[in-house]
């Protein structure tokens, strides 16, 4: 019997474990979405995605706690809005007070007349258009700017676009409490401060958050700086710090 | 197609009424009062008070002698007309085509309703027999024309007049079935022409020099030589559909089953004629006469069953059926041009032209206001606060371009008063106090200048700063009015991303 060589063992296994590890995705629900458009831009952000693409038909969680915050989590979200949306896209915009300038989103290359506002002041009302627009696959993303949200509401939103396979986001601006919610990730979104191509130029440079990914279902979470230069998301590489060298640096 | 007409006349409306509200009043003879010229006079009395010879216009102390058990009542101002109104919608039931007939008659243009009913008889048999059961006395007659039925309900013998018998039925009616003026009345039974037919095979020259232009016009109306005008009290839309029961209807998916039915009917009609609809009402006529109704409004032409259902299923459970809906009726008064290859285009292909869309949006007009749906257009101005207009359609497409400039994504709907240091005039502020929060100024950009429009508004201008403080917090503050002036504040507006 001929023995084979050591890589090409390796690389079979590896073959093994990937296909495995597919059929996992795939027994958990996990649908894949061929999106490589949206993943583009992330950097490596999409590795802690499902199968390493962003998670679409699904429902996301954004925290903020300060206005400020609530303005990086905005900017961040018109970034995936950018690339969802593309040139016929349509998005719904759910909200009981509503801050969003519509002229600012043009910052972020999208249409602000591709954007249809609706402004519900009872909570109870606002659960149902959302539900009713998760259902409607004419729209590319739906955004509900909810701050309290029941784990059997967001389970109901989950299930409505598992059918449809619209993008849900749910803005949550100061909750009253965190909870447990359906959705597949939570994000934190925090303003960091910007920088030029070089720092040596005066005034405000391109926008720059931190990105904390606290929770992702069947991927991996983790924190990432992303920036928005030029019309698209550009990952920030800094040097890391290990445990040591932080304890070092404080003591 | 030949028309017929049914004249209804309520020989004795007004005092039908006070006996339905005051039963007891039945077996007495009954009057109704009004003062005139310091006397009383009497408006209207029951069958009983005009056997005994009273008869409208007599005086009151006259008719008490003559019956000393006579009952009085005052008469209500405009009541004839009132319930003329209201028994002509009543009788909607039966036509859609509903005139009233003051004083006291009602006209129904019939054309192509008796089969419904098994023929002329039992149709108008059922009208009278209805009308009758609600207490009313009542003589109709259907005829061709509107003058025969008129006629032959209030001085003639039959009910129904064959079609094209009309002129026969004429000719013994005494004139005044032909609703001519008093004084052309006295005048004709001056002369001994007592029934119609001694005078209509006169020559017409000589007719109309003694009687006037009025005498012909209501002979030719009668004879159906004239076409005359009604003036229903409810148009009927020309996209309507019908639905009687035979039973009254009182439960929830009873009506859901009509709304169906009438739905198909009219969308499959629409759908003949390309058209859709743009606003739509469900009417239901109760049993007690009362009628309850639902509109709904759609932002696309649409006969879309399925979705014209939803839309008016949120709305059912306000309709209140009570002892029961005898007559649905689905209308569209807002009717326009269809074309189902453009939706076919569209279709599956997302964004703000899919028809799913308009019909998402319909949805949420009609539940909870169409005040709640926004979509924004670019406006030409610069003021942050008019930068944009409010679109009136999904459709509508921008007239202008939207800027580029840094704005901030989150804008104060009213600027907030912050306190500022600023160490040099005209340059960016150093701190700045918001809400008790002392925020260090480390990066900014501006500013940027943007002057009131005269034309719209008075006041200062808005000299705009974007800043950025240590951790990253963006924010957009504006100083209002001059430096060197001295009256000048200093404001929050927004934070940026």
């Amino acid at each position: 019997m001929q023995r084979q060589p050591a890589t090409k063992v390796s690389q079979q296994k590896a073959d093994i474990f990937a296909g495995l590890q597919a059929d996992i995705l795939r027994l958990q629900g996990f649908k894949t979405v061929q999106n490589t458009v949206l993943d583009s831009g992330l950097g490596p952000l999409k590795y802690a995605f499902p199968n390493a693409t962003f998670p679409l038909g699904a429902m996301h969680e954004f925290v903020s706690a300060k206005p400020e915050e609530t303005a990086a989590t905005l900017g961040f979200l018109s970034g995936l809005l950018n690339i969802l949306m593309g040139s016929n896209g349509a998005v719904l915009w759910i909200s009981p007070s509503r801050m969003l300038f519509p002229p600012a989103l043009k910052s972020f290359g999208l249409n602000p007349d591709r954007f249809i506002f609706i402004d519900v002041q009872k909570e109870k009302d606002a659960l149902w258009v959302l539900d009713e627009a998760l259902k409607c696959s004419a729209l590319t993303a739906v955004v509900g700017e909810l701050p309290n949200m029941s784990f059997t509401h967001s389970r109901r939103l989950q299930l409505a676009v598992e059918e449809s396979q619209v993008t849900g986001f749910l803005l949550r601006n100061q909750p009253r409490a965190i909870g447990t919610t359906a959705c597949i990730s939570r994000w934190y979104i925090s303003p960091l401060p910007s920088t030029n191509e070089d720092d040596n130029l005066p005034g405000i440079g391109f926008p720059k958050w931190h990105v904390h990914l606290q929770r992702i279902r069947n991927g991996k979470p983790g924190a990432w700086d992303i920036q928005w230069k030029d019309g698209r998301f550009a990952p920030v590489y800094q040097p890391v710090f290990t445990i040591q060298q932080t304890q070092q640096q404080a003591g | 197609m030949a028309r017929r007409y049914v004249s209804i006349w309520f020989r004795y409306l007004t005092t039908d009424w006070f006996t339905l509200h005051q039963p007891q009043l039945k077996t007495f003879p009954f009057v109704l009062r009004t003062s005139e010229h310091g006397r009383m006079i009497i408006t209207a009395a029951n069958a009983l008070a005009e056997q005994q010879g009273i008869t409208r216009g007599m005086v009151l102390a006259d008719a008490r002698a003559m019956i000393p058990s006579l009952q009085v009542s005052d008469d209500k101002p405009d009541l004839a007309n009132k319930l003329l109104n209201r028994l002509a919608e009543w009788c909607i039931r039966f036509t859609p085509v509903v005139a009233t007939d003051p004083p006291d008659g009602l006209i129904l243009d019939v054309t192509g309703c008796p089969h419904l009913w098994g023929g002329d008889i039992p149709y108008l048999q059922s009208i009278i027999t209805r009308l009758h059961t609600r207490g009313y006395h009542v003589h109709a007659a259907m005829a061709d024309t509107i003058g025969t039925a008129w006629g032959t309900a209030r001085f003639g013998n039959s009910i129904v007049i064959e079609r094209s018998k009309h002129i026969d039925a004429l000719m013994h009616l005494p004139p005044q079935a032909l609703r001519l003026e008093p004084e052309v009345i006295e005048r004709l039974h001056k002369l001994g022409l007592h029934q119609v037919r001694q005078f209509i095979r006169m020559p017409r020259t000589s007719l109309r020099r003694r009687f006037g232009n009025h005498f012909m016009m209501r002979l030719a109306q009668a004879l159906g030589q004239q076409d005359e005008q009604l003036h229903p009290i409810e148009i009927p839309e020309p996209y309507h559909e019908r639905l009687p029961c035979l039973e009254p209807i009182a439960t929830a998916p009873g009506i859901a089953i009509a709304l169906q039915q009438l739905l198909e009917k009219l969308c499959t009609r629409l759908q003949q004629e390309q058209k859709g609809l743009r606003k739509a009402i469900f009417k239901c006529y109760r049993v007690d006469g009362k009628t309850e109704q639902v509109n709904i409004g759609t932002h696309l032409p649409s006969y879309h069953i399925e979705h014209l259902f939803r839309l008016f299923e949120l709305k059912l459970s306000t309709i209140e059926p009570a002892l029961g809906i005898e007559l649905f009726i689905l209308e569209a008064p807002v009717v326009e041009d269809h074309f189902p290859q453009q939706e076919a285009m569209w279709q599956g292909v997302g964004g703000l032209e899919d028809v799913r869309l308009a019909e998402l949006i319909d949805r949420f007009a009609n539940k909870i206001g169409i005040q709640a749906i926004h979509r924004y257009l670019p406006d030409e101005h610069y003021w942050p606060e008019r930068s944009f207009k409010e679109a009136t359609s999904l459709q509508e497409k921008p007239t202008t371009v939207w800027l580029d400039n840094p704005r901030p994504l989150q804008l104060l709907r009213i600027p907030e008063r912050i306190d500022v240091t600023a160490l040099i005039p005209d340059y960016p502020p150093m701190l700045f106090r918001y809400k008790g929060k002392i925020v260090n100024i480390v990066k900014a950009d501006g500013p940027e200048r943007i002057e009131q429009e005269w034309w719209l508004q008075q006041g200062q201008h808005r000299d705009y700063y974007r800043v950025e403080d240590a951790a990253g917090n963006r924010y957009w503050i504006f100083r209002l009015g001059h430096y060197d002036e001295k009256v000048y504040q200093w404001f929050i507006h927004g934070f940026f991303a």
